[in-house]
């Protein structure tokens, strides 16, 4: 992209690495409306709708609503990079074949009534042949280069479709996690789905009719005054009324269309809310209250629905009628002008038929404004986020790691999320020897969960630094770290496909046998034998089949297959009942290994497996030490197990 | 219900349908919309007439244009002519815009009030259907048939079926016009007619095939987007990015060439429909020149054949596509049909008994199993007895996945028992009608759903809150809470499940909350869910582990505050640790779908080993301990 702001921190990395994130992006923030995010003390004026930012906004200015303007087109510009000569081809497909297809009621009126029937009563054949070869000819040019026109803009619109869609995807891959918690998944979602569909409507339908329509009328009228051109007074006089009723249409329709979209989301919410919470609905007897709410909401529905169809009801007839008095006109002046002699008769059918025609297209146009509009709200909406950078990326010449032994050293390191924000974790100095286990425990919010955010790379130390055998996390290449750590959260997701596909993410090249050592090993082969299809099951959505307990072992076979040198498990059985707690503790200490480990524990039964517990407070470590030390020590930790032991007791 | 069952139901459901759908004839099929129908009939015939009309305006206009030109080129001609000529086609314009609007006037209102009672008339029947036929049905797909089907419909009724009377109409009128006036140019624009007509539908199927593919195609690219969102952590975690984008791009890929065959096949059907007309036309032209060369012909008969030619067109094109959309009502007539003819399977008795109120529940050797388990699975209540005194609070014990969130469902019929009897104060629930039944007992589910609306609505859901007076689902009951204490019930409720949250939120009680409004937290949702239970005052309360999303203190506060309010009500805790426990007189321990035990906590720790197996030590919450030991920590 073009802003220099932007390029400046993308293209400058290394030394003053740790700089560069605050200078990236801001986080998302809709009120922070002052500028100047910019590098080197330059204000960027435009600060507040870079990215994601503005995409709340609704009140712009003129230089603004130009600022966003501009960056859709240029995204539009970037994406058509490859089928450019295939666009500029369909243009010239387009103009051409609705040349001809314009041409014809002047072929039959001025070129055969006028011309030919003269020559033909004279006995001159040429009158007879010359318009119908015309005629043929243009309809074969109109057919086949329209044939042609629909395929290449499909290929074409189909071409930059996909780019985007790839881009957008690669884009939010690519963005670090923080930018996914402000950005919700939902926002995510409709850029990729709702706002790609309104562009694919726009670029498969109305495009296409558009400048078909369009051109057909261009050339309509360019027969017009090729025939007789005082008759374009006719339809200038008659733009006038259809540039008002359209105008009026436009306005109307997009209101109309937002009230409806708004009426039938609220229908389909009551809708969808009453099925899938039947049970409460029945239970509560509420039957018929929310049928009568759906009767209200389903008629301020039909009455949004009418009054937008209504529109179009007037807008055609009128339309309609405004294309028949110009007929009229041009048949009543043609028509005298016929009797002074000052005009043939045929010329005068082929400009009634053209005038008729002239206004064909009309409503179409109208309509198209439309899906213009929508598309273009969807296109400075995706624009945005491919805007965003990513906070976290590779440096251009990484450090290779091809083995790991897993010893990991904090210094000096301290993070925190932005520029202003507190500090998170607080000037740290840590070193955890290859293959030790260590479980992390402290009060919500004191910082655990830093740690394994800062070692698994979702956010770069802001000073200090963090190493893995000695390199930089920041100048390890992504490859070798993402193999070399691991982390398995507490949500265990999984995705659709079948359980060895769940598995095999851990590592897709493994063979069946690994898979299924993998799931052995952390005792969860005999569940997925039981299961209808084995390995073969469908996890459906979201892993719907599958306790809590169970998707938690799966990810860990996933992760056990996936032999990372490094482990980090964030609560990961925080969400499990008792006896999937104690089935996955074998499975946990197996996966564990010889491998370092970093435990956020919420458990005594996983911190009882740790060599050594740092409890967390405030963004520092408080206590250090194997837990038998702690428990000795007689400070947080063994307060805590204190407790813990209560609770067993009890 | 596990979701291999749900598919299964569903099936057996799908093939009914298809079978019934099949042997219904397509006036069949109409004759049952008869009653959402009533008011459209008239009009729309006479939106027929007005669509008609504005058809033969369009074709008379080439006619009367035909005979201007005659006319002019004549020697005798004079301003008159021009006058009339220019009169006839002011006067046929006019009534041709008029009548189009009139279709729409006349025929899209009563459309839409058709389309509007059929949609309630679905979700009045949707609503009455048992949550086992809910568990077989997609609400997605009974929304489809809500919304798509039924527009499809009213389109069909406000345009495609007059459209095809119109442009039948259009189409014969043009042909016969074409064939007395010129017959020879006629029979050869109907050579071109016929095969359009034939091959119109022929492309359309073969346009819908791959417009109903790259649909689905874009709802699997959708899904792999929303995965690769969700599971972001995981993909980062992993370093599988690639891979999900390797996955995407294959599906986007296979969108885009589909997508592409589709323009493809547009492409080569527009081809056709430009080529087969026009070129016909090129050859009329030189015959019709010909003609007029040989006197048979004159100059206005041909340019009216010209005329007639490019309004008959759009129609010869257009009848394919309205053929379709018969069948494509008909379908979606057969889907709103076969929904509608679902009896609800759990419905009131004819002869409903009742008894007063006092809260005994008593259940006699039930049996439960889902319909499609198995046969030779056991059923999944196997036969339980037992005996829950009025105000006393029996807590269900058993293995996750034991049925005891099952068993409670049967209680208020939302599922029917498949053996034996539940009474409550000695009346079968199979013989109260179902509002008495249900009013008498309130549920918290184990997932507390919501819906959109304030937190007062949905906590006083089963009160007289929002009802109209003579709401039948709502009988009178002497327990029930006036509508003049609800403020109270609901401050009470409130405070009883802990939610006082609620006063922060921006609009305390009157806070929109759900899917358009602010989302709350899992344990903020289940203390509402919990209060809309308790707020109703019932006689029998039935709790599905309703303290398992919140912390130890809190859980702590609502046992306590519980515990007073139950006193007197009849409950039923489904529960999973010992602190829920702790709210029942006696508990009941659940195995292998019967009952194993009956006793309280310490009588059956000390006598079941089964019993200190489910009931192993508390999970100790690690995050609580932490903050609580922290704090004690802490100078």
């Amino acid at each position: 992209m073009t802003q220099t702001t932007r390029k400046n921190t993308t293209e400058n990395p290394a030394p003053e690495y740790s700089e560069v994130p605050q200078q990236a992006t801001q986080p998302p923030n809709p009120s922070d409306t002052g500028g100047g995010t910019g590098t080197a003390g330059q204000v960027d004026p435009f600060a507040h709708l870079r990215g994601t930012a503005g995409e709340e906004q609704i009140d712009l200015n003129k230089e603004e609503r130009k600022f966003i303007r501009r960056r859709s087109w240029r995204l539009l510009v970037r994406t058509s990079k490859g089928v450019r000569l295939k666009l500029l081809m369909t243009a010239l497909a387009v103009v051409v074949a609705q040349a001809a297809q314009a041409s014809t009621p002047m072929i039959v009126g001025a070129l055969a009534i006028d011309w030919g029937i003269p020559r033909i009563l004279e006995g001159n054949a040429m009158g007879m042949w010359l318009p119908a070869v015309l005629y043929m000819c243009a309809a074969l040019t109109a057919a086949t280069l329209l044939f042609f026109y629909t395929r290449m803009t499909a290929e074409a619109s189909q071409f930059m479709l996909f780019k985007l869609r790839d881009e957008v995807f690669r884009k939010t891959q690519e963005l670090s996690l923080d930018f996914h918690e402000d950005y919700t998944s939902g926002r995510v979602i409709s850029r990729q789905t709702s706002d790609l569909e309104s562009l694919r409507e726009l670029l498969d339908g109305g495009v296409n009719s558009l400048v078909q329509g369009v051109m057909f009328m261009f050339f309509t009228v360019v027969t017009i005054v090729l025939m007789d051109p005082p008759t374009i007074l006719v339809l200038c006089v008659a733009a006038i009324p259809v540039f008002i009723v359209g105008r009026w249409y436009q306005r109307n329709a997009e209101v109309a269309y937002r009230r409806t979209r708004v009426s039938s989301a609220r229908m389909i919410v009551h809708f969808v809310e009453s099925m899938t919470g039947i049970r409460a609905v029945q239970a509560f007897r509420r039957e018929h209250a929310r049928s009568r709410q759906y009767k209200k909401l389903a008629t301020i529905y039909r009455n949004d629905m009418l009054r937008s169809i209504s529109l179009l009801g007037i807008l055609q007839p009128s339309l309609m009628l405004i294309g028949n008095l110009s007929v009229t006109a041009v048949l009543l002046w043609g028509g005298f002008r016929v009797l002074q002699g000052d005009l043939g008769a045929g010329v005068l059918v082929g400009l009634v038929l053209a005038t008729k025609r002239a206004f064909q297209p009309l409503d179409m146009i109208a309509m198209f404004y439309n899906s213009l509009q929508s598309a273009t709200a969807a296109l400075e909406k995706v624009s945005g986020l491919l805007e965003e950078t990513p906070k976290v990326r590779e440096v251009q010449n990484p450090v290779r790691l091809p083995e790991a032994d897993g010893e990991i050293e904090f210094h000096q390191a301290e993070f925190k999320y932005n520029d202003d924000g507190p500090v998170v974790l607080k000037t740290l100095d840590l070193h955890i020897p290859a293959g030790q286990t260590v479980a992390v425990v402290g009060r919500t919010g004191a910082g655990k969960t830093t740690l394994a955010k800062l070692l698994s790379r979702f956010y770069d130390v802001t000073s200090g630094s963090l190493t893995l055998d000695g390199v930089d996390l920041r100048e390890l290449s992504e490859e070798d770290h993402k193999r070399h750590v691991a982390m398995v959260t507490q949500e265990a997701f999984l995705f659709s496909g079948t359980i060895r596909d769940n598995i095999a993410l851990g590592r897709p090249d493994a063979s069946e046998e690994e898979i299924i050592a993998a799931a052995q090993a952390v005792g969860v082969h005999e569940f997925i034998m039981n299961l209808p299809e084995g390995y073969d099951t469908d996890v459906n959505k979201r892993g719907g089949r599958l306790s809590a307990g169970q998707r938690q072992l799966v990810s860990f076979a996933r992760a056990f297959l996936a032999d990372p040198a490094v482990l980090i498990l964030d609560e990961a059985t925080a969400s499990l009942d008792l006896p999937s707690e104690q089935l996955v503790q074998q499975g946990l200490e197996r996966l564990l290994g010889n491998r370092t480990a970093l435990i956020i524990a919420h458990r005594l039964s996983t911190v009882a497996i740790a060599d050594r517990v740092l409890v967390v407070d405030e963004g520092r470590i408080v206590e250090d030490g194997s837990p038998q030390q702690l428990i000795a020590q007689g400070g947080y930790f063994s307060k805590l197990h204190e407790a813990w032991e209560a609770t067993m007791s009890s | 219900m596990q979701p291999s069952e749900r598919r299964n139901q569903t099936q057996t459901i799908w093939q009914q349908q298809y079978e019934s759908g099949n042997k219904r004839t397509i006036w069949a099929a109409m004759k049952r919309l008869g009653p959402y129908l009533e008011g459209l009939k008239l009009r729309w015939f006479f939106g027929m007439l007005a669509a008609v009309g504005a058809g033969i305006m369009a074709l008379s206009i080439p006619q009367a244009l035909g005979s201007v030109v005659d006319n002019i080129e004549s020697d005798d001609a004079t301003t008159m002519v021009v006058w009339i000529g220019g009169g006839i086609i002011l006067i046929l314009g006019i009534i041709e815009a008029v009548m189009v609007f009139l279709r729409r006037f006349l025929v899209l209102p009563p459309a839409s009030d058709a389309e509007t009672s059929m949609r309630t008339t679905l979700f009045n029947r949707l609503i009455f259907q048992p949550a086992a036929f809910h568990a077989a049905w997609d609400a997605g797909q009974l929304q489809s048939r809500a919304i798509a089907d039924l527009n499809m419909l009213r389109r069909f009724f406000a345009f495609g079926s007059i459209m095809i009377v119109t442009q039948s109409v259009t189409i014969v009128v043009g042909f016969t016009l074409m064939f007395i006036n010129s017959p020879l140019l006629a029979a050869i624009f109907l050579c071109a007619a016929i095969p359009i007509m034939v091959l119109g539908p022929r492309f359309r199927m073969k346009f819908i095939h791959f417009s109903r593919s790259s649909q689905d195609k874009a709802g699997d690219v959708a899904t792999k987007v929303e995965e690769s969102v969700h599971g972001i952590r995981v993909l980062k975690a992993f370093g599988r990015g690639d891979h999900a984008r390797h996955d995407f791009r294959r599906e986007a890929g296979q969108l885009r060439h589909l997508e592409v065959a589709k323009a493809r096949t547009l492409a080569s059907f527009q081809f056709l429909m430009i080529l087969l007309p026009e070129g016909i036309l090129a050859f009329c032209l030189l015959t019709g020149l010909w003609q007029v060369g040989q006197g048979t012909v004159t100059p206005g008969t041909l340019t009216a054949f010209f005329a007639t030619a490019v309004v008959l067109k759009q129609p010869i094109e257009g009848i394919g596509m309205l053929l379709s959309q018969v069948f494509m009502a008909k379908t979606s007539l057969d889907r709103h049909i076969d929904v509608m003819d679902i009896e609800p399977a759990i419905v009131s008795p004819d002869e409903p008994k009742t008894a007063q109120e006092r809260g005994l529940v008593q259940l006699h050797d039930v049996h439960f199993r889902f319909p499609d388990q198995k046969s030779s699975d056991r059923d999944l209540i196997d036969g339980v007895t037992l005996r829950i005194e009025p105000g006393e609070t029996m807590a269900l014990v058993s293995h996750t996945g034991g049925g005891t969130s099952t068993l409670l469902n049967l209680v208020p019929r939302l599922y029917d028992v498949t053996g034996g009897s539940i009474t409550i104060d000695g009346v079968d629930v199979r013989d109260y009608s179902l509002p008495d039944l249900r009013s008498r007992i309130t549920v918290a589910f184990e997932d507390p759903t919501l819906f959109s609306a304030s937190v007062r609505a949905n906590v006083l859901l089963g009160t007289g809150h929002q009802r109209d007076d003579d709401d039948p689902s709502h009988p009178y009951r002497a327990a029930a809470p006036s509508d003049e204490q609800l403020d109270e019930v609901l401050t009470s409720a409130l405070h009883t499940a802990d939610a006082e949250f609620v006063e922060n939120l921006p609009e305390q009680v009157d806070t929109r909350i759900g899917e358009e409004g602010l989302s709350l937290s899992g344990g903020q949702r289940q203390r509402l869910a919990l209060a809309r239970a308790i707020a109703p005052n019932p006689s029998v309360l039935l709790l599905d582990d309703p303290l398992s999303a919140l912390d130890v203190r809190t859980e702590e506060r609502v046992t306590e505050r519980l515990r007073e309010v139950l006193d007197g009500t009849t409950t039923l805790i489904v529960a999973h640790r010992p602190s829920t426990v702790a709210l029942a007189d006696r508990v009941a321990l659940l195995h292998e779908g019967k009952i194993a035990d009956v006793g309280t906590h310490t009588e059956l720790l000390e006598r079941s080993e089964l019993y200190r197996k489910v009931m192993a030590p508390p999970r100790p919450s690690g995050q609580d301990l932490m903050n609580s030991v922290a704090e004690e920590v802490r100078p």
